[in-house]
């Protein structure tokens, strides 16, 4: 069908301007399909890592076992409480680790330790979330790196990483020490090598980080962890990991999404509202190519006619009319697509959104999508009208 | 000769009910191959009716159509497109050129529409036949910019592409001056001789019939003489 190419081509070409305005028209909807589709992504990438970005994708945490049943002595009844002093235990962590390490999509795993316990220097002292990492895996997880205001985020035996606020309520300073307690009781004098400011209120006022090995000493863990937090590449697959996770290896494992029910609503309404808006700009683009091609149709009426005299068949006459639109769609999405990415180009990139900025990711312009959805959307747009002028009386057509 | 073509009993009607016209009134002709003959009568005496169904453009209400042995009437439409494209050519009156298109690309239209392609020989044969038409120097000339009488040459070389057994010319100078008409026809009336093409033309003009060697005469529906 290249006779049939060359002629929709001549077609388009013919009609410089009005091709032009047709391309131009397609190419706004494909630079709005664009434009909504990186607005939208980098909305939801922004809100994410905002509200979820600091935190495990996927998290393993031991099952607290219910205490021992005590049998009941003649007339008196026992009753043991569960515990909260000590956070249940995984045990013979070595052996799942690498196994979770090495799945595809798994970024970063960090084994903790965690409990609470308390802060005490002088007449002060202030209740404690602990957390104990390993050294070398302090921004696995949280970017304690990238929200160190003083020190090193480097963690060793005996020191101890604060938040801001934490320190200057206790009015602690760099390289000074503080006693930390367990809630097992054990305590122990560590130094304050970092300072952190993550912005949000709990962390930076009630969280102290300390290495695995200190962590151990404090809660009278020789071995075993109390939390495995997993951080993945892509965010949107935590369900499916977790579920292969827990499958692997036995264990409990969840995913963020597993209580953020509200949040994934409002991303998924966000989402819609984006499906929405692009499902409109492809509708222009259709009811554009078609009123366009519809025109032509008419205006070509006695040549097709002419056409069909001379041999062409029907299905000839159909092709010529959907290539056009063929055409104008591919032209349409790949001019639309490069203005898109031109105008996407100034603003930051998804890593340095900042309050006050729009947050747009350009890597989620979706441009082959746009591409090839305007060249199908073109393509159906055509068909009525590639219809109507393949119905056309050759012998009324050329009369006209 | 051998018959190229023969309807018996054609009847044309449209329109139905109070508003029905019947143009066609059992009509019988027979043309032979290598014949060159005008089609002569009134405006509505159904010549121009009887050359859209002998181009196979429109299928007669009843009657019979063969042409090369071939039943056209019970043909489809797919059927009669190849039909048409092998073998018979047209001349119209407004000559009907495509105007985005070249001299050139308007003879070889035919042939490219059947092969898919412009091939090489389709170009030869189609810069032959305007050499032919004396338009050597027009060959790649956009078909709007030529002038009536070339246009008109385009279109009789683009009717005679394929090689048709058959050409229909429909009043094919009655929009040219009388020196182009007289070219015109000088043409044609040479290829029927070298080529054996058979011709059947429309037309009003006593002097454009006077070149075909048989006037067929088409009066209410029916041959007439």
């Amino acid at each position: 069908m290249l006779y049939a190419l060359k002629i929709a081509t001549r077609y388009l070409t013919a009609s410089k301007a009005q091709t032009a305005l047709l391309v131009l028209g397609v190419a706004v909807g494909v630079f709005i399909f664009i434009f909504m589709s990186a607005l939208i992504g980098g909305l939801a990438q922004f809100i994410l890592s905002r509200t979820v970005g600091d935190i495990a994708h996927v998290t393993i945490q031991a099952e607290a076992a219910d205490p021992a049943l005590l049998l009941p002595a003649d007339g008196v009844l026992l009753v043991t409480q569960k515990s909260n002093l000590r956070a249940a235990e995984l045990r013979n962590t070595d052996g799942f680790l690498p196994l979770i390490a090495a799945l595809p999509g798994v970024r970063a795993i960090s084994p903790q330790i965690n409990g609470s316990g308390f802060l005490t220097r002088g007449a002060q002292a202030v209740q404690i979330s602990i957390n104990g990492i390993e050294p070398g895996l302090e921004s696995a997880i949280i970017n304690l790196d990238g929200y160190l205001v003083a020190g090193s985020a480097r963690l060793a035996a005996g020191s101890v990483l604060l938040g801001q606020t934490l320190a200057d309520d206790m009015d602690l300073r760099l390289g000074q020490t503080v006693r930390m307690t367990s809630t097992t009781g054990i305590d122990t004098v560590l130094t304050v090598t970092g300072l952190y400011q993550i912005g949000s209120g709990g962390p930076d006022r009630r969280t102290a980080y300390i290495s695995l090995g200190t962590a151990r000493t404090l809660f009278a863990m020789p071995q075993g962890v109390t939390r495995i937090e997993i951080k993945l590449d892509d965010i949107n697959t935590a369900d499916a990991m977790a579920l292969r996770i827990a499958a692997l290896t036995g264990l409990d494992a969840k995913s963020w999404t597993d209580g953020a029910e509200q949040l994934m609503q409002a991303l998924s309404a966000q989402a819609q509202t984006g499906y929405f808006l692009k499902t409109f700009a492809l509708i222009t683009i259709v009811i554009g190519v078609a009123s366009a091609l519809l025109l032509s149709t008419y205006r070509r009426r006695p040549e097709i006619g002419i056409m069909r005299a001379m041999g062409a068949g029907r299905g000839f006459v159909v092709f010529v009319f959907v290539t056009q639109g063929a055409l104008v769609g591919l032209l349409g999405g790949l001019s639309g697509a490069a203005l898109g990415y031109l105008a996407l180009l100034p603003f930051p990139s998804r890593d340095a959104f900042r309050a006050g900025t729009l947050p747009i990711d350009i890597t989620q312009g979706s441009y082959g999508l746009a591409i090839l959805l305007t060249v199908i959307g073109a393509i159906l747009a055509s068909i009525l009208p590639a219809r109507s002028a393949a119905r056309v009386d050759p012998v009324t057509a050329i009369g006209q | 000769m051998t018959a190229l073509l023969a309807v018996r009993d054609l009847v044309k009607t449209f329109g139905t009910g109070d508003t029905e016209t019947r143009v066609l009134r059992h009509l019988n002709l027979e043309l032979q191959a290598g014949e060159m003959a005008a089609l002569l009568g009134p405006s509505g005496s159904g010549k121009s009716t009887l050359l859209t169904i002998l181009g196979t453009l429109m299928q007669p209400t009843s009657g019979s159509h063969t042409m090369l042995g071939v039943d056209l009437v019970a043909a489809g439409d797919r059927a009669l497109t190849t039909f048409r494209n092998l073998h018979i050519g047209f001349v119209f009156q407004f000559h009907n050129l495509l105007p985005d298109f070249t001299a050139l690309e308007n003879v070889i239209f035919p042939t490219a529409v059947r092969e898919g392609r412009e091939t090489a020989n389709a170009r030869a044969r189609g810069r032959e036949l305007l050499v032919r038409m004396g338009l050597a120097d027009r060959v790649d000339f956009p078909s709007a910019n030529l002038s009536g009488g070339q246009k008109q040459r385009v279109a009789v070389a683009r009717a005679l592409m394929n090689r048709p057994e058959l050409v229909l010319a429909d009043e094919p100078t009655g929009n040219l001056d009388r020196a182009s008409a007289l070219q015109v026809m000088e043409l044609i009336g040479e290829i029927n001789r070298e080529e054996g093409t058979t011709f059947l033309i429309s037309t009003h003009d006593e002097k454009i019939a006077a070149f075909c060697r048989r006037q067929i005469v088409v009066g209410d529906g029916v041959v007439t003489g």
